[in-house]
C-alpha cells in the first residue's frame, strides 16, 4: 500500500485497536463500536486476536474503517486503546507514527514509554467508574463502555446509534440500557470536556453497508446446515469450530423443535473424541440422515482412519476444517491454512477428497449446502475449509440469499419403488460409467440390503481378496474422483491477459484482492485466479498454463496449495513462486504487494 | 469350509415364524470361522432370537468392528444391512445409524479386543448414552486373527498357547458396563443356547443399551488347560444366579419356570422378561449388590451368567435428546428448512 502521509486526516480510514485483559467483558464494548460505525454506513473489518485462555491474559481486538469496503488486516494502527498494563509498552509502539492512544490514566504510566510522534489521552476510567459505579464487577464492566463513550466523541460515533444497539442488546433488561448509556456519557463528556473532539481520524456517516450484515463464517455455515436440512451434529468442542455447533444449536432450538412438544428435528451428540464424531457422521449418512462434523487440525488427525473407511465403502459425511495454526497443538487461537494436504489426501492407503475453499461467511453459507450435495452426490467425505480468521471474526458480507425451489441432491438413493423394480440389488456397479455406485439405506427391503465394509470389497460388496475384483473396485474409486472435477465449485478468474498472476484460495482473497488493486495502479499487470474446490478443473489447468509467472498466496510455511497445484496439474513448477504468510494473524495485503514487488525488482517476468 | 457357497435348500418341513419366515431366512452367508468357534454359536443364538420374534429383516441392522467376532455379522439375517467398521470403533457408527433412524433394531457384535482395548473408550460411551441397541460382547481373552495373543480380559497367571503367563489384571466387561451405569447387563456362555436366545431377545425388547458378555472359546488360541475361557473351564465354573425368560407380546411361549420365585419386568415394546431367581439372596435391580455379586464369585474363579442386571426405566439416548418420534432420516426437508422469508428474520440480528 502506498504510505500515506499519517498527519493526513483519515476520515472513515483507519484501523482501531483495542489492548484488553481476557475475561474483563471488553468484548462487547469493542463489538459495540463495531456495530456503531458499521450502522453509519461505514464498512468495517473486525479481527480478534485472545488467547487460548479464559480469562488473566492479554488479548486484542482490531476495527478496521475502511470506507473502500476492503476486507483485509489493514496492519498498521491508528488508534490505540491501551487497556492494559501489561501489554502496554509495546501497544505504545505499534501506534504508527501521527496516530493516537487512549489509556487510563488513573495510574500513571512511565514517562518512558511516551512517544511525541502520536497523540496520547489520557482519561481516569477507573476513578470515573469508582465515583459513578458500585461494586467491582459493574465498575469493571462499566470501565469498557466508558472507553466506548470517550472514543465516541474523539471518532464522532453518532450516540443515538450506540443507544438503539444497547436497547436491542438489553431488550429484555432496560435497567442495563440506562447503566450502559451511563457509562457512555460520562466518557464522552470527559472527552469533549478535555480534548479537542473529534479527531481528524474519525466516522463520517456513509451508505456503504446498505444490504450487508456482520457475521462470522462459523455462524453462516451453521445457517448453511439448517437450509441443507442435516439432521445430525456430532461433534468435540475445539477451538475455533466450537461456535459453528454452538449456532447450530442456537438455530435448531429455534427452527426446528416443535413448538408445542418441544420434540426436535435435530440430534446434536457431544462426542467424546474426534474418533467418535465421525463415527457418529459416518454411521447418520450411512443411515441416509445428512450429518456433520465441525472440527479443526488435531481433530482432522484423529478423524483420519474413519475418513478412509467412509472414503472406501462411500459413505457421505461432511466435514468442517476451520483451521488453526499447527503443528500439534500449535496456537488454537490463531489462524492458519494449514490442512490442505492433510485434508486432500487424509488417511492411509490411496485416498483423494473433495475439498471447498469459502473465502467469507457468503460462501460458508453456500458450500455448507453445496458440500452436503456433493457427500451424497459423489458418496464420499466433502471437507468445507474454513479458517480461525473467516471462521470466527466478523465480516461484513451481502445479506444471505436463500432460493426456496432448493431440495436437496440425495445422489443415487434408490428409492422403495426402485428397488422392487430390480431383480437384484449389487452396491458398487457402476452402470452409469461415472464411478458412482447406487446405495440403499437400511430398513426398506431385505432385496435392498448389502454389507458395508472397510475390507476387500467386490462390486457387489461381497468380502474379497481377489486381485482383480479389489482393484477393479479401486479403480472405479479413481474415475469416481475424476467425476468430482464436474461437480465442485470451479475456480473464479480475474485475467486481463497479463502474464503474471496470483492463484490463492479462502480467507487470502481479501488481502489479494486489496493488493491487486494496488499493484494495478501503480502499473503492474496481474491476474487472479482463486481456487474454489479441489479436484481441480480444467478451467485451473488453462489459467496456470496462461500464464508465465503465478505467484501462489497462501497461509502456511510450505506452500501447501503449491504442492498440490504441483501434484494434481500440469503446470510447471518453476513458474509458480511462492507468498507465504504463517504468523497466526489474518494476511494483510502488505505482504502480497511487497511479495510482488521484490520478485518484480529481481527481474521477475510480469 | 469357507470356500463352500452355502446352499439355499428350504426343507418345506421347516417351521415358519408369523411373517411366514423360516429359521434359514434369518442366516447369513457362510461362516469362515475356525470349526468349533463359540462365536458360530453366538450366531447361531442371534439366528434363532430373531426368527423367534419374528424381526422382519430389513428392520435388523447389524454392526461390528475388527476382529473374528466382527466378522460374523455377516453370517445372520442377509436380508439386513450390516456396517463392518473399523477397530473398535463400531459404538460411534451404531450412534450415528441410531440417531438417523430410531425405529430399526441395532444388533451389535464385538469381540474382547474390538470392546475391552483399542475401543474401550467408544464402549464406555455408548453405554453411558444408554444407546438403545443389543451389544454382543463375544469374549474370548485372546487375539485370534494375530494368532494369539492376550486380549485385556486375559484372566491373570493364564498361559499363552506359547507358555508365556499373563499377569495384567483382567478388564470384566459386566463390571465395567455396571460401573457406567448401564441400563441391562448380562453375561451368558456360547455354549448355552437355553440360556442366551431368551438373553438376546430380552436385549432386543430393551429400550435401551443392552450389553451381553458372552464366553466364546477360542478353540485355536485359548482352549486349552491353563485357559479360563475354555470350553471345560466355563463348563465347571458358571454359576446362574438369576435366569431370564422372554415372552413376545404377540405369540404365546410357554417358558418352563424353575422352582421358586419368578418376576415378570415389562419392557417397552408391550414385551415381558421373566426374571427366574435361582439364588435366593439375588437381586437383579440393585446394582450395587449385581457388582459385589459378580466381583465375589470371580474371586472364587467362578463366571456369574444370566441377566445380571436391569433397569428399564432409564432413558435412553433419543428420550435423552428428546428427538422426534418419526426417524430424522425420514423427515421431509419442508419441515427442516425454514425457507427464504425466515432467512431474513434471521439475519436481521446481523444487520
Amino acid at each position: 500500500m502506498p504510505e500515506r502521509k499519517s498527519s493526513a486526516p483519515r476520515v472513515n480510514d483507519f484501523t482501531l485497536k483495542f489492548a484488553n485483559v481476557n475475561g474483563s467483558g471488553s468484548a462487547s464494548a469493542n463489538s459495540l463500536i463495531m456495530k456503531a460505525i458499521f450502522r453509519m454506513g461505514v464498512p468495517v473489518v473486525g479481527k480478534n486476536f485472545f488467547p487460548s485462555n479464559i480469562q488473566g491474559l492479554p488479548t486484542w481486538y482490531e476495527i478496521r474503517v475502511t470506507r473502500e469496503g476492503w476486507r483485509a488486516r489493514s496492519g498498521r494502527v491508528d488508534i490505540m486503546v491501551a487497556m492494559n498494563a501489561e501489554t502496554y509498552s509495546r501497544d505504545v509502539r505499534e501506534v504508527a507514527a501521527g496516530g493516537c492512544l487512549l489509556y487510563d490514566s488513573t495510574w500513571p504510566r512511565s514517562s518512558l514509554l511516551s512517544r511525541d510522534d502520536i497523540r496520547t489521552f489520557g482519561v481516569p476510567f477507573a476513578e470515573l467508574c469508582n465515583e459513578h459505579f458500585e461494586g467491582a464487577r459493574a465498575r469493571t464492566l462499566m470501565k469498557n463502555i466508558m472507553y466506548a463513550g470517550a472514543l465516541a466523541a474523539l471518532i464522532d460515533l453518532d450516540l443515538e446509534v450506540i443507544r438503539g444497539l444497547l436497547g436491542e442488546t438489553f431488550a429484555k433488561k432496560p435497567a442495563l440500557v440506562e447503566s450502559n448509556m451511563k457509562a457512555i456519557a460520562i466518557g464522552y463528556r470527559y472527552a469533549k470536556e478535555n480534548f479537542e473532539c473529534p479527531l481528524p481520524t474519525r466516522v463520517e456517516r456513509m451508505n456503504a453497508t446498505a444490504g450487508h450484515v456482520m457475521i462470522d463464517g462459523n455462524t453462516a455455515a451453521a445457517l448453511g446446515c439448517l437450509y441443507a436440512g442435516a439432521t445430525v451434529g456430532a461433534w468435540y468442542p475445539i477451538t475455533p469450530s466450537t461456535s459453528l455447533m454452538d449456532a447450530f444449536r442456537t438455530f435448531c432450538g429455534r427452527h426446528r423443535t416443535d413448538p408445542e412438544t418441544g420434540r426436535r428435528d435435530y440430534m446434536i451428540v457431544q462426542a467424546e473424541d474426534e474418533l467418535a464424531a465421525i463415527g457418529i457422521v459416518i454411521g447418520a449418512s450411512w443411515n441416509g440422515a445428512r450429518a456433520f462434523t465441525p472440527t479443526s487440525g488435531p481433530g482432522i488427525s484423529l478423524m483420519e482412519e474413519f475418513i478412509g473407511l467412509a472414503y472406501y465403502a462411500e459413505v457421505p459425511a461432511v466435514v468442517f476444517d476451520v483451521q488453526r495454526a499447527g503443528p500439534s497443538t500449535g496456537l488454537p487461537t490463531r489462524t492458519q491454512q494449514c490442512d490442505l494436504l492433510a485434508c486432500a489426501y487424509a488417511s492411509h492407503g490411496d485416498t483423494r477428497h473433495v475439498l471447498l475453499f469459502p473465502d467469507s461467511p457468503e460462501e460458508c453459507f453456500q458450500m455448507a449446502v453445496q458440500a452436503f450435495d456433493l457427500a451424497e452426490r459423489l458418496q464420499t467425505p466433502v471437507f468445507v475449509l474454513l479458517d480461525l480468521d473467516i471462521g470466527m471474526n466478523d465480516w461484513m458480507a451481502p445479506e444471505l440469499r436463500w432460493d426456496d425451489g432448493y431440495r436437496p441432491d440425495r445422489g443415487k438413493m434408490l428409492s422403495p419403488g426402485q428397488i422392487a423394480g430390480l431383480p437384484n440389488f449389487q452396491r458398487y456397479l457402476d452402470p452409469d460409467g461415472d464411478g458412482i455406485p447406487y446405495r440403499t439405506l437400511p430398513g426398506i427391503s431385505p432385496k435392498a440390503s448389502y454389507f458395508t465394509r472397510g475390507s476387500g470389497h467386490n462390486r457387489s460388496g461381497a468380502y474379497t481378496e481377489d486381485s482383480a475384483e479389489y482393484q477393479d473396485v479401486l479403480d472405479r474409486l479413481g474415475r469416481k474422483f475424476r467425476t468430482a472435477v464436474k461437480h465442485v465449485p470451479p475456480a473464479v478468474a480475474d485475467g486481463r491477459g497479463a502474464a503474471a498472476a496470483i492463484v490463492s484460495l479462502g480467507s487470502c482473497d481479501a488481502p489479494v484482492r486489496e493488493a491487486l488493486a494496488t499493484l494495478r495502479k501503480s502499473g503492474v499487470a496481474i491476474d487472479y485466479l482463486r481456487v474454489r474446490g479441489f479436484p481441480f478443473g480444467a478451467e485451473v489447468e488453462d489459467f496456470l498454463a496462461a500464464h508465465q509467472t503465478i505467484f501462489v498466496v497462501e497461509q502456511n510455511r510450505d506452500a501447501q496449495l503449491r504442492a498440490l497445484l504441483t501434484l494434481e496439474t500440469a503446470v510447471d513448477k518453476q513458474k509458480l513462486r511462492s507468498i507465504l504468510y504463517y504468523n497466526g494473524l489474518p494476511m494483510p495485503a502488505a505482504c502480497i504487494i511487497d511479495g510482488v514487488n521484490k520478485a518484480l525488482d529481481r527481474g521477475v517476468a510480469a | 469350509m469357507s470356500f463352500i457357497a452355502k446352499p439355499k435348500v428350504a426343507n418345506p418341513g421347516l417351521p415358519k415364524n408369523v411373517l411366514g419366515l423360516n429359521r434359514r431366512d434369518y442366516e447369513g452367508s457362510m461362516s469362515t470361522l475356525c470349526a468349533g468357534c463359540g462365536h458360530d454359536s453366538v450366531t447361531a443364538a442371534i439366528v434363532q432370537a430373531c426368527f423367534e420374534l419374528a424381526l422382519p429383516p430389513q428392520s435388523v441392522v447389524k454392526l461390528s468392528g475388527i476382529g473374528c467376532s466382527s466378522k460374523t455379522t455377516a453370517y445372520f439375517v442377509a436380508g439386513a444391512h450390516g456396517f463392518n467398521s473399523v477397530h473398535g470403533r463400531m459404538p460411534s457408527i451404531a450412534t450415528g445409524a441410531n440417531a438417523a433412524n430410531r425405529h430399526l433394531r441395532y444388533i451389535g457384535v464385538s469381540g474382547d479386543g474390538d470392546s475391552l482395548s483399542i475401543g474401550v473408550g467408544q464402549l464406555a460411551h455408548a453405554i453411558r448414552r444408554n444407546l438403545d441397541m443389543v451389544y454382543i460382547l463375544e469374549n474370548n481373552g485372546v487375539y485370534g486373527l494375530t494368532k494369539g495373543q492376550f486380549s485385556a480380559s486375559a484372566d491373570l497367571g493364564s498361559k499363552s498357547k506359547k507358555g508365556e503367563a499373563n499377569e495384567q489384571p483382567p478388564i470384566d466387561p459386566v463390571l465395567l458396563a455396571l460401573a457406567l451405569g448401564a441400563s441391562f447387563v448380562a453375561r451368558s456362555f456360547s455354549g448355552d443356547k437355553e440360556q442366551l436366545v431368551p438373553l438376546i431377545q430380552a436385549g432386543l425388547a430393551h429400550k435401551g443399551f443392552a450389553i451381553i458378555d458372552v464366553l466364546s472359546p477360542c478353540v485355536t488360541f485359548n482352549d486349552h488347560e491353563g485357559s479360563t475361557k475354555s470350553y471345560a473351564y466355563v463348563r465347571e465354573h458358571s454359576e446362574t444366579p438369576v435366569a431370564a425368560d422372554y415372552i413376545a407380546p404377540k405369540q404365546e411361549i410357554r417358558v418352563q419356570y424353575a422352582p421358586g420365585e419368578t418376576v415378570s419386568v415389562p419392557m417397552h415394546d408391550g414385551s415381558n422378561v421373566v426374571l427366574r431367581k435361582l439364588d435366593p439372596d439375588y437381586d437383579p435391580a440393585d446394582r450395587a449388590r449385581a457388582a459385589a455379586y459378580v466381583q465375589e464369585r470371580a474371586m472364587r474363579n467362578e463366571y456369574v451368567t444370566g441377566l445380571i442386571y436391569l433397569d428399564p426405566s432409564r432413558r435412553d439416548f433419543h428420550a435423552q435428546h428428546g428427538t422426534a418420534e418419526e426417524a430424522l432420516n425420514a423427515v421431509s426437508y419442508e419441515r427442516l428448512c425454514p425457507g427464504a422469508a425466515k432467512l431474513d428474520r434471521i439475519l436481521a440480528s446481523f444487520r
